[in-house]
């Protein structure tokens, strides 16, 4: 075992140890969060959407499960299991877009289980998630209809997107719908800046959860990253101080 | 009960790749291995799946003849195409080959220009939605950036690609980026850390 491993295995030890006791802390008072445009952008397209009667379309992106993506992929997963949720009162259900196969399966799954909790009658059904493409280019091409064609009041972009999330957003802002994206690439990051009224950079993304009400465990995972956050400062600092003092 | 079950499998099965990283021993090695390889093999299988399901929604578009259903005959046939020729022939071979050359990369590559004219479009809109400080130095950074490395035909400007442009990327660019990629190692870590607690379950839908 090298010394990263053993300083990554105690960032791991110590982050379990905290969102567990935090969790257990806040169990009778979910923590207070700072207010995100992106965020109450969103609350208000689905009640919009609701009253409407028009679709949400929610865009997991590529993160591939044998990826370090996969992580926003969950987080977008997380999102949509909430938004399907919030939107059940609506006539029409959202509809989910995913670049990767297993990705696609489990959009499906989602969007069933909400489905099957929320409605008495009908039949789901399974073509409310679609896989549009694998490659970037073509995932995008294939989004883009469903955002022309399927009355989308708002598109929600959360996963793993590169550059080419551009596209959607343009997509979306000629169909006159609202917008809401987020990706952990950093080119994507930059584009949606630049092509959103209200982007979310960095680990917001995965702050969604949180932000939709998806539970205690998703609004403590913020405040753990918080205190890692502090725990980096404090640690860049103090290699700052030693460096200038020559020590290192 | 089921839903214990697939609990401990994903819980466990977490774990033990997380333990395989960490911990040098040959069985967790070994587990760690055979747990990632299963996990290949079932994202082929899912991908597989994936397809199936876009075929489906494009037979279902055509058979109720709903709007752009034109578009959905020509996916479905270029799908069974590519399918029937690439099971045929093998993908090493030169019309298979030349399927992916000649036909999806350059409508990729299309894709990509006109990403570069939605790009402007989208900073001109950036003045429009945030008029503000942030935006100002977004734009003015991008345009330094884009003459600092552009070829410009008639004149050279020393200062802007020798000086400026390479300071933005080395400076203020990278410790941005770093900073941007801390936040998201640590929402990475504690969306892992939410799975192995059993609080998000994706595989059960929640």
């Amino acid at each position: 075992m090298t010394w990263t491993d053993i300083i990554g295995f105690l960032i791991v030890l110590i982050s379990a140890g905290l969102l567990a006791s935090l969790a257990y802390f806040h169990r009778k008072s979910p923590p207070t969060f700072r207010e995100l445009s992106a965020f109450r952008l969103l609350r208000k397209a689905i009640g919009l959407s609701v009253e409407e009667g028009s679709r949400l379309h929610v865009s997991l992106g590529r993160g591939g499960v044998n990826t370090p993506q996969w992580a926003s992929a969950l987080a977008g997963l997380a999102t949509l299991l909430r938004i399907a949720n919030l939107a059940s009162a609506g006539d029409r259900p959202p509809v989910a877009t995913c670049g990767d196969g297993a990705l696609s399966i489990l959009a499906q799954d989602t969007l069933q289980v909400s489905y099957q909790k929320t409605t008495s009658a009908g039949q789901f059904d399974s073509t409310n998630s679609r896989l549009t493409g694998l490659t970037p280019f073509s995932y995008v091409a294939g989004a883009i209809p469903i955002m022309h064609d399927e009355q989308i009041s708002t598109s929600i972009l959360i996963g793993n997107f590169g550059i080419e999330a551009g596209l959607m957003t343009d997509a979306a802002e000629r169909q006159g719908s609202r917008c809401v994206a987020a990706s952990d690439n950093l080119s994507a990051q930059a584009v949606l800046y630049a092509s959103t009224q209200d982007p979310l950079i960095g680990e917001e993304l995965y702050a969604a959860g949180a932000y939709t009400g998806a539970g205690i465990m998703h609004a403590v995972s913020l405040h753990v990253q918080d205190i890692l956050r502090w725990l980096i400062v404090a640690v860049v600092l103090i290699g700052i101080l030693i460096k200038l003092t020559g020590l290192l | 009960m089921k839903g214990i079950i697939s609990v401990l499998v994903a819980i466990i099965a977490g774990l033990l790749v997380l333990a395989g990283y960490f911990f040098d021993l040959p069985a967790l090695t070994y587990i760690r291995i055979v747990i990632l390889n299963w996990a290949v093999i079932l994202a082929a299988v899912a991908l597989f799946v994936g397809i199936f399901n876009l075929f489906k929604v494009h037979a279902t578009k055509v058979r109720a003849k709903q709007k752009g259903h034109l578009y959905s005959v020509l996916a479905v046939i270029s799908l069974l195409f590519t399918l029937v020729v690439g099971l045929a022939l093998g993908p090493e071979n030169q019309i298979t080959v030349s399927i992916f050359s000649s036909i999806q990369l350059p409508v990729e590559a299309s894709l990509m220009a006109l990403l570069a004219v939605t790009l402007i479009q989208a900073s001109i809109r950036l003045i429009r939605y945030r008029a503000n400080l942030l935006s100002a130095i977004f734009l003015a950074t991008g345009v330094l950036m884009l003459l600092g490395t552009a070829p410009l035909p008639f004149l050279e400007i020393p200062v802007l690609g020798e000086l400026i442009r390479p300071f933005i990327a080395r400076v203020p660019a990278a410790a941005g980026a770093r900073g941007i990629l801390l936040g998201v190692g640590l929402g990475t870590l504690t969306t892992g850390l939410r799975l192995l607690f059993g609080a998000d379950r994706p595989y059960e839908g929640k």
